[in-house]
């Protein structure tokens, strides 16, 4: 009870802070920004999209975001059209937009055919996995929206923050920690990413060693499987609150009991967008993986 | 093989009541056919277009694409579909002269299932040329090639020196469409995550990929479908006797388990091929004009397909209206809102609830 009493005034302190960012954001929100003379009217599709619209400070163009468009956080109070491969051509017409933005996959098609019939522009933007992929939707996305210029200076920014950050990641082959990317832990079963996901580069990237090598993509490993790839670090995606599994409830399945990973009770979870969006916040994903990987236990 | 569905002879005045429920329905699929076209998620309407075309106005280019390319073919999909799926599953309850049976139960459902899985995860394999063949059209070919696949397979099972047995084809359509969901279960497993999400869609059923391609490639075995599935009456009312009993007043039993098959095939063959899965309207509907207007199969097709249509289409409106700019898988919403008056309907059957 003394402690309930004693945290209302941090509580009150707490909510007026968070008040105060409220209206320091929507006011920020409002203040003119360059370039905005142009209307609202660009729908982004795709978290890493969006976030590069919004790194080339032409947020204030955006009219209506997926649903994966979840960073920057003042984005989430957009319209949002669904989720990118289950588009509605009229939703998306109802927003009005005079140009879309998105990243690859996109769809169904035949949504895609309407909306184009309707003479909508439609850019997309090919999916990336290595650092030159980020650059070239940089500069795609700042074509599209008529800022090269911009485009040009972020992508060199995004160059050099990546370059040196996987300069500080670089480390002696040996020292290298195996890392087992969890997607899922439904039912007992692992769903564990093999090569050629977002989740293996980034884990390459952050010098680590994907523990799983046997398959692409995301799949479900077998129990033994898992006590063979031998991860020292459970990667996973921090999903908040209480919908991830608890530490505990993870370290005590069959499969990863046995591992040099819940020995060390080791496990990261990072924000899933950050992690495998690979847009401008990529290098600050590559540092907070590879600090996470070897700041602790070595 | 018992007769589950209670035999009732219509008397005179009964069918001429279910007639006039034709007439009532027609109406209500009028006015779903202009809600359809009324509401959406852009703010364009049926009746300020019709306003303009009245005053000589020139539509704007939003509104053309909205009504012609976007609301018009999704309201003749949604027709079609919606009263394929109704009549074949009212064919195939008086067929099996069981109240449960659908489309779903002798493995259309599965074999349509999976060949759009076929498509959808092997789909990227194939060579370019024969991709731009099909285009995107692959997905629904596949699934009625798969759909009519699994059909002909179940009849050469259960057919055995001209006669078809309707236990076997129970049965061996329950086997088939494990062995279907097998096979795409193995498909699931090589599947990369995004063509798993594309499944997943795919399986809710939506009309929001509706085209006049669609329509046309689709329509025209569905209304021919439908055409010989009306033509039944007759025949299933015989059959609810029982097959030697319908012998006797004339039927000819074998030619009309055909007649049925076939139409059941093609018409939810095309049907799951342009809508993807979308449950409840095949088994609820029929259920719905039972208890209505009796079980005389002469007036109960064409009502099936009626209301089939009419109910689709509205659970369309609300798919595409209620979370606007997004939308909702069909399927979710025919489930949502079938799943409760089929439990409702069993709990009356049994006496359970006086409404």
């Amino acid at each position: 009870m003394t402690s309930c009493n004693s945290s209302k005034g941090a509580y009150a302190a707490l909510l007026t802070a968070m008040f105060g960012a409220f209206i320091a954001m929507t006011v920020s929100a409002q203040e003119p920004t360059e370039g905005s003379n142009l209307r609202a009217d660009v729908l982004s599709i795709g978290g890493s999209v969006t976030e590069i619209v919004a790194a080339l400070g032409q947020e204030h163009r955006l009219k209506a975001r997926d649903t994966t468009s979840s960073y920057p956080p003042e984005v989430t109070k957009l319209p949002d059209v669904g989720y990118m491969r289950a588009l509605s051509p009229e939703g998306v017409l109802s927003v009005g937009p005079s140009l879309i933005l998105s990243e690859e996959g996109a769809g169904p098609p035949e949504a895609l055919e309407v909306i184009r019939a309707a003479d909508v522009s439609f850019v997309e933007v090919p999916d990336a996995l290595t650092p030159d992929g980020i650059l070239r939707k940089i500069e795609i996305v700042g074509d599209a929206l008529g800022v090269p210029d911009r485009a040009d200076g972020l992508a060199a920014e995004v160059e050099t923050a990546l370059a040196s950050a996987l300069r500080d990641a670089e480390r002696p082959e040996a020292d290298k920690r195996r890392v087992l990317f969890v997607l899922s832990t439904q039912g007992g079963k692992i769903t564990a990413s093999g090569t050629g996901t977002a989740a293996d580069a980034l884990i390459r990237m952050a010098s680590g060693v994907n523990a799983v090598t046997e398959y692409e993509g995301y799949k479900q490993i077998t129990d033994e499987a898992v006590g063979l790839a031998a991860p020292d670090v459970i990667l996973m995606m921090d999903r908040g609150g209480d919908h991830g599994v608890a530490d505990e409830d993870l370290f005590d399945m069959p499969a990863i009991r046995l591992t040099p990973a819940a020995q060390t009770r080791s496990v990261l979870r990072m924000d899933g967008l950050l992690m495998l969006g690979f847009g401008p916040r990529t290098a600050e994903a590559v540092r907070a993986l590879n600090d996470a990987l070897y700041a602790e236990g070595t | 093989m018992t007769a589950i569905t209670e035999i009732e002879v219509a008397p005179r005045d009964r069918l001429s009541q279910a007639r006039a429920l034709h007439w009532g329905l027609a109406g209500a699929l009028l006015l779903a056919c202009i809600a359809s076209l009324q509401v959406g998620a852009t703010d364009v309407t049926l009746s300020a277009m019709l306003g303009k075309i009245a005053q000589g106005q020139a539509l704007s280019q939003m509104e053309r694409v909205v009504l012609f390319d976007i609301r018009l073919p999704r309201l003749a999909m949604g027709v079609l579909v919606g009263a394929a799926l109704a009549v074949s599953g009212a064919a195939m309850q008086g067929l099996f002269r069981n109240p449960l049976a659908d489309p779903g139960i002798v493995g259309v459902g599965a074999g349509a299932g999976l060949g759009a899985i076929l498509a959808i995860v092997l789909g990227a394999v194939l060579p370019i040329w024969m991709i731009d063949l099909v285009g995107n059209q692959m997905v629904p070919v596949a699934a009625f090639l798969g759909g009519w696949g699994s059909t002909i397979l179940l009849y050469r099972v259960s057919t055995r020196h001209g006669r078809t047995s309707v236990a076997t084809m129970l049965l061996a359509g329950i086997a088939l469409g494990a062995l279907a969901g097998a096979l795409s279960g193995i498909l699931v497993y090589i599947a990369d995550d995004r063509q798993l999400r594309d499944l997943t869609f795919w399986g809710l059923g939506s009309l929001a990929g509706a085209s006049w391609a669609k329509v046309l490639s689709a329509g025209p075995l569905i209304l021919l479908s439908i055409g010989a599935a009306l033509m039944l009456g007759r025949g299933l009312n015989g059959l609810a006797l029982g097959e030697a009993t319908a012998a006797h007043i004339g039927i000819d039993v074998q030619r009309m388990k055909n007649i049925a098959i076939l139409a059941v095939a093609g018409a939810t063959g095309a049907a799951v091929a342009v809508s993807g899965g979308i449950g409840f309207i095949g088994i609820v509907v029929p259920h719905l004009l039972r208890l209505a207007s009796g079980p005389d199969h002469r007036t109960l097709l064409l009502n099936s397909a009626l209301l089939g249509a009419t109910l689709l289409i509205l659970a369309d409106v609300i798919a595409r209206v209620v979370i606007a700019p997004a939308e909702l898988p069909i399927g979710i919403v025919t489930a949502v809102l079938g799943a409760p008056v089929f439990l409702w309907i069993l709990l009356k059957r049994r006496g359970m609830v006086e409404l």
